[in-house]
Formats: structure tokens, C-alpha cells, sequence
């Protein structure tokens, strides 16, 4: 047989049906459903008189519109009270299992499901979530959906899918001590754009995403929908065998060695065809952090605010004069010194173990600025427990951060959590999109050590000029 | 499905880059409000800016674009997140059909599902057609032909998969079509869980943390 990629193989392997035309019906192994996006897909079916056709493959938890505050019920935020209990009526109805707030399993859907194995090699995974492609880290194909489409999921355990194109990213090199997947991630954004992806599946290789652990890995696929692709996706090698070795729903003993050889067999030829590629060298990636209302709008930490009158075209002149107004900078201006006020670490991006850690370094020994208000949202109950068993809550707490409770929180601001009016915020999260974390709020994306460090100094800062502790 | 064959009316210009399926319908409106509701929150943020004024622009509330069913706008549209209000929304506002050089992908499977036509042109053909619009002229979309037709002569082919047309003509229902694959489906399934049973969570998966 040919050379193929792992997508190739994955996606072969599921085809129910050649429907023609370039279309499969293809099967779907896991189906994660969340507080915003799972009561209209389950009301749908219940509409038209349709069972869950398989509950055991659907796991459920609140994540988008519950509160982050300490001590929270699934009434706490106004908003999400109504969507936390139609998710738990309807789950528990259908027979799906709910991951309830204060149990291991809640959490940001895209950080609970790696954590407990729902997502494995060769699987495919959708959820109502365009994020959903952070999942494809661990070697499946994994998207988002609409609620239309995962009503169709529910009632059937397939969709109607054409194959995407393919666009290999190859990160060979090696990053530099203190540059993450996240600046990785914000780098690619720049020089590629934000539809690079559009229309493809994004399989990110190279020894440098060979030498990221499976967070780092996730932080990288999570921005794939933000260059366009509904799909990013990494091979399975050891590193993924590793980490899903001892994960609650994933095999054990004799099946887990079985599963592994397969898993390891799914990775892409060396020599199999895709319609694009691209190749960067990690050792020129630097901190990163975006000035626009765009993720694909970054620059590095050292460099100045876009000059619109130095754009390569009208339209693009147009875009960096709307996206400076709205941000309130100063073409030419250098990004570092901007005041901060508010400094949010949390997300299906960058608020898993390794996230906090990073943080923690930075914040370790010092005072968040007077100016800021700073929050750490862990993103699941688990990351939550393993993060206090460490003792990082309390370096947070020392430093004058709040340490919350697990969810979206100010990422989406669906749950009473929001940056308020005209307030500038460095955020871990992956959308500086206009209003994306309060009406007019100003977001600026960044790693967590850079949110970390603009914490501290009150302003946007280099954080490789920041001794550690 | 409501089926699309011709749509005639106003085409008002949205001629701005990636615009985000966050700014098509904020999500306060999306949490709290039924989907038949969300037209008249669209693009709020663009409507309103920080001195309550359109931004440039923009034009919806202009007379002349009001109800228009057909959106001209610029490269990526609806991209970002994948929340299916952002297309009961602009169905909201009366809008059948967008054009532009691009989407987000997760967008348009939307669009497809809700019976909307997302038309690929290139960038000169959307601004073609946004000058031959611009005073409110008519715009005609025939899925039937594949054609967009303006005032001026301009007579603008598109190409679109032949699946997605065959269903928006006939409103097809996609969980319906697949209802009738049950059998392929349980085949597929079996053969599955055969060849790799680690893949089916079983009911001896450890209950993890028991509800309380």
C-alpha cells in the first residue's frame, strides 16, 4: 500500500459508507458535549423522537457557562443556570454520563478528555466546540461541530464528512528556554495567517513537536482552528503512549500493549503526499503576544505596534487601523510598557499542570502590580487537585492572584465572568477577537509565563528579562 | 431543511477581513436567548462601537440594506468559534445567502445545515457586486444555475459540491438520510469492536468519582 498519513489512515478506517461524490458517512467514536452546545443538540433529537443511539460513547460536563468563583454552584452564574441544568436533565435522561462541578472528570471539555483517555490514537472525537481540534494532539481526528450536527452525532454516531485537504506543518529545530507551544503556536499565526488552514487538516511533525510533552502538544493543536483548519493532529509516538498509560477509560494490561502497537502503526509515512507543506525552524521563535483583534495579528514581546501605512495592501491597511482603534495602541509604539489591567491564565489552551507550573515560576516570591487584577482558572477539577497537592494555589494566592474554579471562565465570558469595558487584558486564552472577553474589552494572547510576568510588572513584558526565583 | 432554489433582494456589503463568528452573535444573546430570537443582536459590535455609532463600514441599519437576504463580504468569514447561532442569527435577519472569497470551515458546514448558501467568489467579483449594490439594486442568486446576477451585466458563475446543491434544492434532512444506513452502521460497529475493543468503553470502566 502506499505511503499515508495518519489522517489518511484514521479517516479510512472509519468510512461507514462511500457516499459518492467525495463524501463518507463516517463513524465517530466519542462525542463530548458541553453546557452551551449540548442542550440544543439533545432537544433537537428529543424533538423528533429520537434515542441517543449510543450514551456510552457521549460524556458531559459544564465548562463554558458556570461560574469560575470559588465555592461555585451551577447557579452561580445567572446566564449559565438554565444551560448547567438542561445539560444535567437531558444527559441524565439520555443515559450519558455527566461529569458533575466538584468531581474529577469537570473541567474545559478539551483538558477533561485527554486527562481521563476519552481521547485516544485512531479515534475520532467531535464535540459542539470549535476547539475541539486540541484533541487531535493525541493522534485522533477531532473537530467541532454546530448543534445541528451533533444532533446528527447523537441520533446516528456518524456525520457526513468530505475529506479534508492536508497541510503538514514541520517545526524542526529546538525551542529556546523560555518559548513555548503557545509562542509557537502565535508564531505560526503570524506568518501563515489566520485562513492558512482553511479547508485542510493541520498534522504538525518535527523534532520539535516531537520533543513537546502531550500538553505542550494540545497547546499547539488548540490554535489550528485559529489558522482555519477544523482539524490539527500530531502522530502518536512514545510521549503518547506514556501519557495515556494508567488514564481511567483508557485499555489495560494485555489490550493497553495491543492498543499501543496499533496506536504506533497509525503514525504518518515518512513519505506520504499532502497537498501543502510548510517548514520553520523553532530556533527562531521568540515570546510572543498579539496587539490586534485577530490571533494571526502577534508580534514578538521586543518588537513595536504595526504601523497601518507600512501594510502590504489596502485591505490589510484597513484591518490594522480597525484593530489599533479598538485596542487603543499606537502604531510604532513598542508593545512591552503597555499597561495592563487584568491578567487571565485559563483555557482549553494553556490552563493544564504544565500551564500553571510555567506560571508559578514566574510568580513565585513576587506581588501581582496593584493595577491588575489577576485570576488562574485551572482547566479541570483534576488539574485543580494535582495543582493544589503541589502548592502552586498557594504561590498564586501569595502573590495576590485568585485562584478559581475549573471552567471557560474569561475565555468565552458566558458564565458572569467578563473583563470589563475598555479594560486591557494579557490572556492565555486563544481569541483576542473583538468583545471576546466583555464588550470591549481588549485581550492580548500570550504563554502563561508572559501573562505571569505582565501580572507582576503591571505592564505587557519581556518574560525572558524576569529572573526566576 | 428549507430549501434554497433563487433569492432576489438587496446584497449589503460587510467588506471587512475575518470577521468572527463571536462578532456575528455575541454570546450573551446565544446563552440566553431562543435561536428565532437572535437576528436583531447580530453584529452587534459592529453596529454599535464605543460612541454607540455604526462602524465604518458598516451598514446594516441603512434603509436600503434592511431584510437584504444576500451578505457581500470579505475573505474568511465566520471564522472562529463553531456556535450555530452565528447562522440563526443572520437567518434572523433575513439573510439566505453570503458571498465572499472565503469562510471558516466549521461556518459553512453550518450554513448547510440550516439551508444558507455560502458562495466562494473571487475578492474582485464580492467588490463587483458591492459597487453594482450599493444604492440597494437587486441582487439575484439561482442555485438552480449556479449563477449570481447584478444590475450591469455582471453575471457571475460559482462552483459548489454537487452533494451540498442536490440537498439545499431539495431541503434534504441529513439525519434523515442517515436513518436509512442503520444497517451499515451496525455492520461497521461490529466489525469494530472486533478488530479493537479497547476503542468501546465497556461497562466495567471504572466508575471514576460517583456522583453524589
Amino acid at each position: 500500500m502506499s505511503a499515508r498519513t495518519l489522517l489518511d489512515k484514521v479517516w479510512e478506517r472509519h468510512v461507514v459508507r462511500d457516499l459518492g461524490e467525495g463524501w463518507s458517512l463516517l463513524h465517530i467514536d466519542r462525542h463530548l458535549l458541553h453546557d452551551l452546545s449540548g442542550p440544543p443538540a439533545l432537544a433537537d433529537i428529543s424533538e423528533r423522537g429520537l434515542p441517543v443511539l449510543h450514551p456510552e460513547l457521549a460524556f458531559a460536563t459544564p465548562d463554558h457557562a458556570v461560574s469560575s468563583r470559588p465555592q461555585r454552584d451551577g447557579h452561580s452564574s445567572a446566564e449559565g443556570a438554565a444551560l448547567h441544568d438542561a445539560l444535567a436533565a437531558r444527559t441524565a435522561s439520555a443515559g450519558i454520563r455527566f461529569f458533575q462541578l466538584g468531581t474529577i472528570g469537570q473541567g474545559i471539555v478539551h483538558v477533561m478528555a485527554p486527562e481521563l483517555g476519552l481521547v485516544m490514537p485512531g479515534l475520532t472525537l467531535v464535540c459542539g466546540d470549535s476547539h475541539t481540534c486540541t484533541n487531535g494532539a493525541l493522534g485522533a481526528i477531532s473537530f467541532g461541530i454546530g448543534s445541528s450536527e451533533s444532533a446528527h452525532v447523537l441520533a446516528t454516531q456518524t456525520l457526513r464528512q468530505r475529506k479534508p485537504r492536508q497541510l503538514r506543518i514541520r517545526i524542526d529545530g529546538q525551542l529556546a528556554e523560555g518559548v513555548t507551544a503557545k509562542d509557537l503556536a502565535l508564531h505560526l499565526l503570524r506568518i501563515l495567517g489566520a485562513s492558512a488552514g482553511v479547508g485542510h487538516a493541520i498534522e504538525y511533525t518535527g523534532k520539535a513537536v516531537r520533543a513537546m510533552g502531550i500538553e505542550g502538544r494540545l497547546t499547539l493543536c488548540n490554535l489550528s482552528v485559529e489558522l482555519g483548519a477544523k482539524i490539527g493532529l500530531i502522530s502518536p509516538d512514545a510521549v503518547t503512549i506514556a501519557y495515556l498509560r494508567g488514564r481511567e477509560y483508557a485499555p489495560r494490561g494485555d489490550d493497553f500493549a495491543r492498543a499501543a502497537a496499533d496506536w504506533l502503526s497509525l503514525a504518518s509515512d515518512t513519505d506520504a503526499a499532502v497537498d501543502r507543506e510548510v517548514c520553520i525552524d523553532a530556533a527562531e521563535v521568540v515570546p510572543m503576544i498579539t496587539w490586534g483583534t485577530s490571533p494571526d495579528q502577534g508580534i514578538a514581546v521586543d518588537a513595536r505596534v504595526p504601523d497601518p501605512s507600512t501594510a502590504p495592501n489596502e485591505a490589510t491597511r484597513l484591518a490594522w487601523r480597525q484593530a489599533l482603534d479598538y485596542m487603543g495602541l499606537r502604531a510604532g509604539d513598542p508593545i512591552a510598557g503597555t499597561p495592563v489591567d487584568w491578567v487571565f491564565i485559563g483555557s482549553c489552551t494553556n490552563a493544564r499542570l504544565t500551564d500553571l507550573r510555567a506560571a508559578a515560576r514566574i510568580v513565585r516570591g513576587r506581588r501581582v502590580a496593584a493595577t491588575v487584577t489577576a485570576w488562574v482558572v485551572p482547566g479541570s477539577e483534576q488539574v485543580r487537585r494535582d495543582a493544589e497537592a503541589e502548592g502552586l494555589d498557594q504561590v498564586f494566592r501569595d502573590a495576590g492572584f485568585e485562584w478559581r474554579a475549573p471552567g471557560c471562565s474569561l475565555c468565552v465570558a458566558a458564565n458572569g465572568d467578563r473583563v470589563p469595558v475598555g479594560a486591557r487584558a494579557v490572556s492565555t486564552s486563544n481569541r483576542n477577537f473583538v468583545g471576546r472577553q466583555g464588550p470591549l474589552a481588549r485581550t492580548h494572547l500570550a504563554s502563561p509565563a508572559m501573562a505571569a510576568a505582565a501580572a507582576i510588572a503591571g505592564r505587557i513584558t519581556d518574560v525572558r528579562a524576569m529572573e526566576i526565583a | 431543511m428549507q430549501p434554497f432554489q433563487t433569492v432576489s433582494g438587496a446584497a449589503v456589503p460587510l467588506m471587512r477581513r475575518n470577521v468572527d463568528t463571536d462578532v456575528i452573535i455575541r454570546i450573551e444573546p446565544l446563552t440566553q436567548l431562543p435561536r428565532h430570537e437572535l437576528g436583531r443582536h447580530a453584529f452587534e459590535s459592529l453596529r454599535r462601537g464605543k460612541d454607540g455609532c455604526p462602524l465604518e463600514g458598516v451598514h446594516f441599519d441603512e434603509p436600503r440594506f434592511r431584510e437584504a437576504p444576500v451578505l457581500l463580504a470579505d475573505e474568511n468569514f465566520g471564522c472562529g468559534s463553531s456556535r450555530e447561532g452565528a447562522v440563526w442569527a443572520l437567518q434572523g435577519m433575513g439573510v439566505r445567502c453570503v458571498i465572499a472569497p472565503s469562510f471558516g470551515d466549521i461556518f459553512v458546514d453550518n450554513c448547510f445545515q440550516n439551508g444558507v448558501l455560502p458562495i466562494r467568489l473571487p475578492r474582485d467579483q464580492v467588490l463587483a457586486l458591492a459597487a453594482a449594490c450599493a444604492e440597494g439594486a437587486a441582487v439575484t442568486v439561482d442555485l438552480r444555475e449556479s449563477v449570481v446576477v447584478a444590475p450591469g451585466d455582471l453575471r457571475l458563475s460559482f462552483t459548489i459540491d454537487a452533494t451540498r446543491r442536490r440537498a439545499l434544492l431539495e431541503g434534504l434532512d441529513d439525519i434523515g438520510l442517515t436513518l436509512t444506513e442503520g444497517a451499515a452502521i451496525d455492520a461497521w460497529e461490529r466489525a469494530d469492536r472486533a478488530a479493537r475493543p479497547w476503542n468501546w468503553p465497556s461497562s466495567s470502566t471504572p466508575d471514576i468519582e460517583t456522583a453524589q
